[in-house]
């Protein structure tokens, strides 16, 4: 089940992800800066790659709230990775309409092509993958995102997404 | 074709920048709105216009503007709806991501006619590109003076953000949206009090659906009773329908309300027919919530008049032989989908999705989902169908939002209208693993439209 993992690794926002706090908080009305917890969680994680419980309780002090306010809310929702990820996480939409056009063998695919379960890392830290639902691109399916820009990935075959995965590492190895 | 209300300029070069798209009219709204019209006259013309709610429940816009308490002294907001996670739709991004200054004009005007300050545009947290393209539309129409202090001179002040979700299709539910947007769970509110009344941080508010406020600029540009002449009875002008699923051309259309299901599914303007020379089996009209209906009976209803995408004709018959326009989300299935598999996989969504709030949706989901996988993968029992029926029905209507029935509708529809096929998993559970039931009688009774296809 989901969880608040621990982590010993110092977290330390700089001073430009500060900047951007502050940017969001300035959004909503005196007092109801809690607004700005899930943009903020977003950065937190595009920055670190997951949300550490560490993370969580330095947004808890920032905006003035309990600790637990953070858990529940980035256990709550499925884009927060309460764990670390491959470098690129390719999240493929498995429901129905991408699934009547082919998301199972693409999945299928991934998996044998990186050799690593849905959720695992590859050895390399490079990669992880999983299914998630809906992405609202049903006229494109099979579809995949990869994270934190969230950049689309459209009508996937095994062939664009054996070049999808080649590019990615020849990107990460540059 | 159509009248093209909303994806007019949709495919003229830049149109996603302000310069082009204030070149080709945009803006227009605002000026005449803010210039010329009361806010109770913008109002106004969104009642005569007819427009109803396109997020799915259909509810008439402005009568749920008019229902917004103004006590003084309190600020309203105005907040748009763009989680768009039904699936089957998206139309939403689509928009937002080709003509986002349509999205931006109908903000400042509803804004305008709510009498709100600060407005936000809630995206689904994956929808980043479009968040990225809607704050670079923003800041160009500030810049233009479209935002900010004293629009165009008029005194009228509006601030306008983006917020992102963090990826739950229930905060599409209003309630559970603006729980979002005060940085909580997404758990669906209690109501009454309705969010008209106390809405985000309690104060009166209004969430709309991104193609209902982008609606208000033809509507205001064009008067709300021109609006009304198109569509047919109380489905009123053009909508945004998402067609996916195994068509020739899927995409986002724009059709005026009244076209037929026929037209639209084999139409040279709309989706072409069924791709691959296959025919069709079975269509989901409205995103994945609402009934899934035969071939045979989405085409034609009961009464073997011809089906019309519209509000009205889609509902017609009922749930017994009939569905909803929904969301405009439309899926279609060819010959060779399995009806099982794919009440099984929207089962696992809505499981997947529920907030967890009420038992009978927490508990109910989890159970639809695990009878209707012992059926898909060759362990189904003849007493399932009857099973997975009574717990659909202790879930409908029991829970404090429609995520509920949302998730009972698609299973209760699908062995209505296909419990041979169930059957059929149940009895031949290692055929049904490799092979499918196939169209059965669900015939499409139309003949395959043979082009010089291979």
């Amino acid at each position: 089940m989901l969880s608040v993992q621990n982590t010993d690794a110092p977290v330390t926002f700089t001073p430009e992800l500060l900047g951007k706090f502050a940017e969001i908080v300035a959004r909503y009305p005196e007092g109801k800066q809690k607004s700005a917890l899930l943009p903020i969680l977003h950065l937190v994680q595009a920055e670190f790659g997951w949300v550490s419980a560490p993370a969580m309780d330095k947004v808890a002090e920032y905006l003035n709230i309990q600790p637990i306010e953070v858990y529940e809310v980035a256990t709550f929702y499925t884009m927060y990775f309460l764990k670390p990820q491959g470098k690129y996480m390719l999240e493929v939409c498995r429901t129905g309409p991408c699934e009547i056009v082919g998301a199972t063998p693409i999945m299928e695919h991934i998996e044998k092509t990186l050799g690593v379960k849905e959720g695992d890392v590859t050895p390399d830290g490079l990669f992880s993958w999983r299914g998630v639902e809906c992405l609202a691109a049903c006229g494109y399916g099979p579809v995949l995102q990869i994270g934190p820009e969230y950049t689309f990935y459209e009508n996937l075959t095994t062939e664009s997404v054996d070049k999808l995965i080649s590019d990615l590492k020849g990107k990460a190895n540059n | 074709m159509g009248r093209k209300l909303l994806l007019e300029h949709i495919n003229v070069p830049g149109i996603n920048t302000f310069d082009v798209y204030r070149s080709k009219g945009g803006y227009a709204s605002v000026e005449k709105a803010l210039k010329t019209l009361s806010p109770d006259d913008v109002v106004e013309e969104v009642k005569k216009s007819g427009l109803r709610g396109r997020g799915g429940a259909g509810f008439p816009t402005g009568m749920k503007w008019s229902f917004l308490a103004k006590p003084e002294g309190v600020p309203r907001y105005l907040v748009c709806n763009g989680d768009e996670s039904e699936p089957g739709t998206f139309k939403d991004r689509y928009l937002m991501t080709h003509i986002p200054h349509l999205l931006i004009e109908g903000m400042i005007v509803a804004s305008y006619a709510l009498g709100a300050n600060t407005s936000y545009i809630y995206l689904r947290g994956e929808m980043m590109p479009q968040i990225r393209i809607l704050e670079r539309a923003i800041a160009e129409a500030k810049n233009a003076g479209f935002l900010g202090n004293n629009i165009l001179g008029t005194g009228y002040d509006l601030e306008l953000y983006v917020q992102p979700g963090g990826g739950a299709y229930i905060c599409g539910e209003e309630t559970a949206l603006l729980e979002s947007l005060e940085g909580k769970r997404g758990n669906p509110r209690i109501k009454p009090p309705f969010p008209a009344i106390a809405g985000l941080y309690g104060c009166p508010t209004v969430v709309n659906n991104v193609e209902s406020i982008a609606a208000v600029v033809p509507i205001i540009n064009h008067g709300g009773d021109e609006y009304a002449k198109i569509g047919i009875g109380r489905s009123t002008g053009t909508k945004l329908i998402s067609a996916g699923g195994n068509l020739k051309r899927p995409g986002v259309y724009e059709i005026e309300l009244g076209v037929t299901v026929e037209d639209f599914i084999y139409g040279d303007d709309y989706c072409q027919g069924i791709a691959n020379g296959k025919r069709l089996k079975a269509v989901v009209a409205g995103g994945s919530s609402v009934p899934i209906l035969p071939a045979n009976l989405i085409l034609k209803t009961i009464n073997n008049e011809a089906r019309l995408m519209t509000y009205e004709s889609l509902s017609d018959g009922g749930f017994a032989t009939g569905t909803m326009l929904g969301s405009g989300g439309f899926i279609a299935y060819d010959e060779d989908q399995c009806i099982v598999r794919n009440t099984w996989n929207f089962a696992r969504f809505y499981h997947h999705e529920s907030c967890g709030q009420c038992s009978p949706c927490r508990e109910g989901t989890g159970w639809m989902e695990k009878v209707l996988h012992r059926l898909e993968f060759g362990h189904g029992k003849m007493s399932d169908m009857d099973l997975l029926v009574d717990v659909s029905k202790k879930i409908e209507g029991n829970t404090i939002c429609p995520l509920g029935d949302a998730a009972a509708w698609p299973v209760a529809s699908a062995i209505r209208h296909f419990r041979d096929e169930f059957e059929w998993h149940v009895t031949n559970p290692s055929v049904a693993i490799t092979s499918n039931y196939g169209l059965a009688h669900y015939a499409d009774p139309l003949p395959v439209l043979e082009k010089a296809e291979a």
